[in-house]
């Protein structure tokens, strides 16, 4: 039970596939000029991964290692597909705002990435824990990337219909954020963030263990 | 006339890198050396034009008269993945230099998005087969054209003093956004091209 708890705060905390292993950056950047995009991207990528990450511990024995990256990618299609038609049918706006982005997400590293490391070598149960808690690390940090472009770029955050800040805040917002230039230097202003809070803390470690 | 409009929209308006977001991972990954940054270039062209052949070619030909269009991601990742192992031996056997020089960039082309993502473009934009050909070409050559002039700011900031927070990805990606705003200027030529 500690070992599955630990795989989900794995991903979502020390090895978050966006922020820390920085892997998957043409969605997380591309979809996120609203919160809610975000949201729904990152629950096609939790069950792509959870899915993908339970079958390929399943099949791992029966396929030859030879072989085993092409029957990885079959599988991970496979649910891609599967999401790609279940977002067709029951949520066709958000199909059509997040376009090719769903059919690309069998290109998608973190997937590819968590079979080969992970997957691959671990029992199915772990495996879907890691699905899970990736998952999940990404779907929170697109919602992070999008929430903070959205605020900038509209002021104002709409979630499912709700605007959060009612009439919005302030009448001249700046656009470049929800642009393209804006996703490349938002990311980069917080990878930085991110950098210096972890210098930080390490030096505040090194500066109490002496 | 409209393959001018495909050539200049590739090339300069819908940029793959800086207004599609796709091809970013080998974007930052190999933007190092300006010289890595074009042998990546020249396989990414060269298999985005075969892909969006091929890709077209088996779309109209197998997928929609069989009524398999659902299976469209499965058979194009295994088409290119297929039409990049192709490529790969053909250029062993006829041009050995030209392998050298491209061959360790291929197998990393597979999972580069911009490959697979302009196969489906062509699909949906319903072009037809001349138009999805150059297509292919236009976004490769500007996918190239992004990532060459990165290269050649990248190896200028490797000796600039920059905040040790700052270095790596986030300057990488700031410069990233700094050149998507001075592409973004290109919309306005189009506009006075086409009205």
């Amino acid at each position: 039970m500690l070992a599955l708890v630990k795989a989900v705060r794995n991903g979502i905390i020390d090895e978050n596939p966006v922020f820390r292993l920085v892997l998957g950056l043409c969605p997380s950047l591309a979809v996120t000029t609203a919160m809610v995009n975000g949201f729904w991207m990152g629950m096609a990528v939790i069950f792509v991964l959870t899915c993908s990450n339970l079958f390929i511990a399943l099949i791992r024995g029966v396929v030859p290692s030879k072989i085993r990256i092409p029957a990885f990618i079959v599988v991970i299609a496979t649910f891609v597909t599967i999401v790609d038609l279940m977002m067709k049918a029951y949520v066709p706006e958000m199909y059509k705002t997040l376009g090719i982005f769903i059919p690309l997400i069998v290109v998608n590293c973190i997937i590819m990435a968590r079979a080969e490391a992970f997957a691959s070598r671990n029992s199915p149960i772990v495996s879907v824990a890691d699905g899970v808690g990736m998952g999940l690390g990404f779907t929170l940090s697109v919602m992070v990337i999008g929430a903070v472009r959205e605020l900038i770029g509209t002021g104002n955050l709409n979630l499912f219909g709700f605007a959060l800040f009612g009439q919005g805040l302030g009448s001249d917002p700046a656009m470049v954020a929800v642009l393209p230039p804006g996703a490349f230097i938002t990311m980069g202003l917080m990878l930085a963030l991110i950098n210096a809070a972890q210098r930080r803390k390490a030096k505040a470690s090194v500066g109490g263990e002496a | 006339m409209e393959y001018v409009a495909i050539l200049l929209g590739g090339l300069l308006i819908n940029n793959y890198i800086f207004a599609r977001f796709l091809g970013l991972c080998p974007f930052v990954g190999l933007s190092d050396k300006v010289e890595t940054a074009t042998g990546m270039s020249m396989a990414v062209v060269f298999v985005m034009t075969m892909t969006s052949a091929v890709t077209w070619a088996f779309q109209t030909y197998i997928l929609d008269p069989l009524g398999l269009a659902y299976l469209q991601t499965v058979a194009f990742i295994l088409v290119i993945a297929t039409l990049v192992q192709f490529v790969e031996i053909v250029m062993l056997k006829v041009s050995p230099s030209l392998y050298r020089a491209l061959g360790i960039y291929l197998p990393l082309i597979t999972t580069n998005c911009a490959v697979l993502g302009v196969a489906i473009l062509n699909i949906r934009s319903a072009y037809g087969f001349l138009p999805s050909v150059v297509n292919g070409l236009a976004s490769g050559l500007g996918w190239s054209l992004a990532i060459i002039l990165f290269a050649g700011i990248r190896e200028r900031l490797a000796t600039a003093p920059i905040s040790e927070h700052m270095q790596g990805f986030p300057i990488a990606l700031i410069t990233t956004g700094l050149m998507s705003i001075s592409f973004f200027g290109f919309q306005g030529l189009f506009k006075a091209l086409f009205r």
